[in-house]
């Protein structure tokens, strides 16, 4: 394997537990464990998984203009948020294009009592762009933004069984903490925590942010005592069709540059009432209606649907697959594309090409799975 | 990694076995394994007549799309439906339940022309 390649501090732990080492974004990261993607899939719905995801990236903003300039670089309206609030925003391009999405948490910050900072939780193919893109802007506001990646570790403790392991492991009470609200603590008695209550699996749980030295000791701390629960380590097979089932988006699929987030269905993640990067863009596309959407389908006929496959509807090409795979919880074969919005209503008819041949699938309901926490 | 002794092999990792008049065939162990969860298989259909080397079908894993491809020429005489909706048999059972066609060939040569078990037993053993 390329030598060239990132690891993270879990790395050798990986291996020694049958990590299934693949590139991903510039890191060698588990694909899988022994365990196998389906059932850590499964463990993940039904207990709690654990996911290394610290090839994921974390931006500091601090200064006195820090809320004005975060205001300015991402859709959502993070004026909105109170201290401790962590919620969904993406970066866009001013013709509405998408740089990265990520997660915005409002922290007090610890140099200046007075003071709230914001932490951006990007991702690990885009944090060079991402950086250098808010770096960019930052120069006409009285802020300092720092890569933090590097000394923040990241990993991902997702599922029903999650916030009662956890609370085990905090001072804090973690049963009481809502959903996309963050809470600071002190773990394994000297471990300085940041909890936030999110993650993209549709499960209950938390993104958790600690210093990077601490990795293996958080990780197997966690297992540890989630081990009576059935808590596994899961790779990123299994996190990509926990992502896809409830339908959130991955950057380079359902997200890109030349794929908006009016066309992908985010506008929940977009405050048009404020000024920001893209915004006239985006507005418009939203008043004028998007071309094309992003929809979900199933297959009708036997088929499995990947990304890049054609659709069809009465076989003249009308769009492409962004995922599409097998899903385990519903046992179907699914997908999302993104196709003109005459072909979007659900029921209608189409055709994926799998390998040459049209294979019937119609438009269904997203999500495909509802999130426990939206039940 | 299980090998079955009375089956000839292929180097894209499928095993065909006699069955009476016929063959049977099926993907390898090693070849489960490196696909990891297998999640779809398209079949080729009863009545198709195949050359050597032509692709048959298609296993599907979590991540990825591997072509079956017909070790030796025949025609099939039947496929492993039993498979279409518990496609995982493939991993827990390649060489038993886990068989994806049944063939006839009428040249019994290119049978014996396979990899025998011991040598691809060390094909395996060197990747």
């Amino acid at each position: 394997m390329s030598n060239d390649l990132k690891r993270t501090e879990l790395y050798q732990w990986h291996v020694d537990n049958g990590g299934r080492m693949v590139p991903f974004a510039g890191w060698e990261m588990p694909v899988q464990y022994p365990t196998g993607p389906v059932k850590e899939h499964e463990i993940t719905r039904q207990a709690a998984g654990l996911f290394d995801i610290d090839h994921m990236g974390q931006i500091s903003v601090r200064g006195p203009e820090a809320e004005q300039f975060v205001n300015w670089i991402v859709t959502y309206d993070v004026s909105k948020m109170n201290l401790y609030d962590a919620h969904y925003a993406l970066f866009c391009y001013a013709d509405g294009g998408v740089i990265d999405d990520l997660f915005v948490y409002r922290l007090p910050d610890p140099e200046n009592a007075d003071r709230h900072y914001f932490f951006l939780a990007i991702n690990a193919a885009n944090r060079s762009k991402d950086v250098a893109w808010v770096t960019a802007h930052a120069k006409e506001f009285d802020v300092s933004v720092k890569d933090i990646s590097d000394e923040t570790y990241m990993i991902a403790f997702q599922g029903p069984n999650a916030p009662e392991i956890m609370d085990r492991l905090t001072t804090v009470d973690l049963t009481q903490m809502a959903r996309f609200s963050a809470v600071q603590d002190l773990i394994l008695d000297d471990v300085p925590i940041l909890l936030g209550r999110t993650g993209y699996t549709g499960e209950d749980g938390f993104e958790l942010f600690f210093p990077a030295e601490h990795a293996v000791e958080v990780w197997k701390a966690i297992l540890e005592e989630g081990k009576e629960e059935g808590v596994a380590p899961i790779g990123l097979a299994a996190r990509d069709s926990l992502r896809f089932e409830p339908c959130m988006p991955l950057y380079g699929h359902e997200l890109s540059p030349t794929i908006s987030p009016v066309e992908a269905r985010l506008t929940f993640a977009v405050s048009f009432d404020k000024d920001f990067i893209g915004r006239d863009a985006l507005l418009k596309q939203k008043l004028e209606k998007p071309g094309r959407v992003l929809v979900g389908f199933e297959l009708v006929e036997r088929g499995l649907a990947r990304e890049e496959y054609p659709v069809l509807h009465h076989g003249e090409e009308i769009g492409v697959v962004t995922t599409g795979m097998y899903s385990p919880t519903t046992s179907g074969y699914l997908g999302m594309a993104l196709v003109p919005r005459e072909f979007s209503k659900i029921g209608t008819d189409i055709e994926i090409q799998i390998r040459n041949k049209p294979v019937k699938a119609k438009i269904v309901k997203r999500p495909f799975y509802v999130p426990a926490y939206r039940r | 990694m299980k090998i079955d002794p009375n089956a000839r092999y292929s180097k894209e990792h499928e095993w065909v076995r006699k069955d009476g008049e016929n063959y049977l065939y099926g993907i390898t162990d090693h070849a489960q394994d490196q696909l990891s969860d297998i999640v779809f298989i398209e079949f080729p259909e009863p009545g198709e007549s195949f050359a050597s080397g032509d692709i048959i079908g298609v296993v599907e894993s979590v991540k990825a799309a591997a072509d079956l491809y017909m070790p030796i020429s025949g025609e099939i005489t039947e496929v492993n439906e039993h498979l279409a909706d518990t496609p995982e048999i493939l991993n827990s059972d390649p060489f038993g339940e886990g068989w994806i066609v049944m063939f006839k060939s009428s040249d019994p040569s290119e049978f014996e022309s396979l990899i025998s078990a011991e040598d691809y037993e060390k094909l395996t053993g060197e990747e």
